[in-house]
């Protein structure tokens, strides 16, 4: 059984699960770790909500620029091939279905794939919600990264959301550090563990999870 | 008609108490601050102002909101660690806070521009932000009915402009600036440059002039570090 995963190994397994050629737009917080995986031969393009297509590395030094920033106001760098654009065309990017993968953060995930990661509803809390929603329901693929666990060791994963929602039923798939879970028709299937076997993250989210599927026969033989 | 103004108090000496003005800018990049203090000079109250945030640290569109001028902000994201007098109005109950998605945001201001009556947006589709809103089911997805907004006045930053209004931007300072041009009555630009006109190539000017009302220059921008607080 291998270990639960630290932040920066899932990290790197979302960065491996993102096809080649794929367009991604990375979220705030633990997400925007995942393109430190990115390898050259993946030839991903990276999107950045406030008008950037090809968008590098964070800037340093000199390559700071107060008008080339990342969607967390973070000074960055562009890539050959990069292009800029208005709000209305980023956005419609998103919305149009035209984005292969986002990864996001998230407060809570229903079975269901329903999104609450963007106000804890608390009636002191101003709430923002960015670009979240957009995000939530455009690309056509929405992973989420996050600890499977709160603090107090509840689930995340849960039956339905008790945070206000970001999105209907957009999730894909949930990268947490003890599993991954995809959302399917039938359910939210376990990929893998980490660090723990099925029956004991059965215990852990008190969910009906679909177990992990054996590798087909093809792909041991070949 | 294009006005070339001498100075930014000159170019926002229109603006008025009670205007819907569209601010520019996301963070930092592309807020035309130069225009947002002149307009905090002229001392006009009662503003509607439409921008991504609602105001970094205390200079430009923060400084106004935490001079009172501001009574209704239309915006994505508010709350940031760095937006201490939105929050200390908000949190008094002195600024009327309408919260948007970005993209509905950005859709919305385009939509007025271009004469677009409403249009209906899977985003927000069953949160709390579509409560009240007409929906409707199309191809078996949820949709949400959102409304243009319209204003009184846009002040944006470009790079350049030439002395028909035509603009470019710089980077990711171009953000809600083209939408924004075309969905005021009274489009207000500060730019670094003005250059002749022919000057700037026809085939890549962002903004045409027709959506450009009102130009200053205000010198080029500084290049400094800004603020790595988070946000969305």
């Amino acid at each position: 059984m291998t270990e639960r995963l630290t932040r920066n190994q899932l990290a790197q397994l979302v960065a491996s699960d993102i096809t080649s050629g794929a367009y991604v737009n990375l979220g705030i917080g633990q997400p925007t770790l995942v393109s430190n995986y990115l390898t050259a031969s993946q030839n991903v393009t990276l999107h950045t909500e406030n008008g950037m297509l090809g968008m590098g590395p964070a800037a340093d030094g000199e390559e700071i620029d107060e008008d080339l920033i990342n969607a967390g106001k973070i000074p960055v760098t562009e890539l050959p091939g990069a292009s800029y654009f208005h709000h209305a065309d980023s956005f419609g990017m998103m919305r149009g279905g035209h984005l292969d993968v986002c990864v996001l953060g998230a407060f809570q995930v229903s079975v269901a794939g329903d999104l609450a990661n963007w106000h804890t509803g608390e009636p002191n809390d101003i709430p923002a919600v960015g670009g979240a929603m957009d995000l939530a329901i455009g690309a056509k693929d929405v992973f989420v990264m996050m600890n499977l666990l709160t603090r107090d060791g509840r689930s995340k994963l849960v039956h339905t959301c008790t945070y206000p929602l970001t999105g209907v039923e957009c999730v894909t798939r949930v990268y947490t550090d003890l599993a991954v879970f995809l959302v399917t028709p039938d359910g939210i299937r376990v990929r893998e563990t980490y660090g723990c076997t099925f029956e004991e993250l059965l215990q852990l989210v008190d969910l009906p999870l679909l177990a992990p599927q054996r590798e087909p026969e093809s792909r041991l033989n070949s | 008609m294009l006005t070339v103004h001498d100075n930014a108090d000159q170019a926002v000496s229109g603006i008025n108490d009670d205007a819907i003005v569209l601010i520019g800018g996301f963070g930092k990049a592309g807020q035309p601050v130069e225009l947002i203090e002149a307009l905090l000079r002229r001392g006009s109250r009662n503003l509607t102002v439409v921008s991504n945030n609602a105001g970094n640290g205390t200079d430009g569109l923060a400084a106004l909101i935490g001079a009172g001028r501001v009574a209704k902000i239309i915006c994505s994201f508010p709350r940031q660690s760095d937006s201490k007098l939105f929050d200390a109005k908000y949190r008094a109950g002195e600024i009327e806070l309408e919260l948007v998605p970005q993209g509905n945001l950005a859709e919305r201001i385009r939509s007025a521009g271009a004469g677009i009556g409403g249009f209906f947006t899977p985003t927000g589709y069953g949160t709390i932000l579509a409560a009240g809103k007409e929906t409707r089911i199309i191809g078996g997805r949820g949709f949400v009915l959102e409304s243009p907004i319209r204003a009184d006045f846009a002040l944006i930053k470009a790079l350049k402009a030439d002395a028909v209004g035509n603009l470019v931007y710089r980077k990711t300072a171009r953000n809600f600036g083209p939408v924004m041009a075309s969905a005021a009555t009274c489009t207000i630009v500060q730019v670094s440059e003005m250059v002749e006109t022919g000057d700037l190539d026809p085939e890549n000017i962002v903004t045409p002039g027709i959506f450009v009302n009102g130009i200053v220059v205000v010198g080029p921008s500084v290049r400094s570090k800004p603020s790595t607080e988070p946000g969305l």
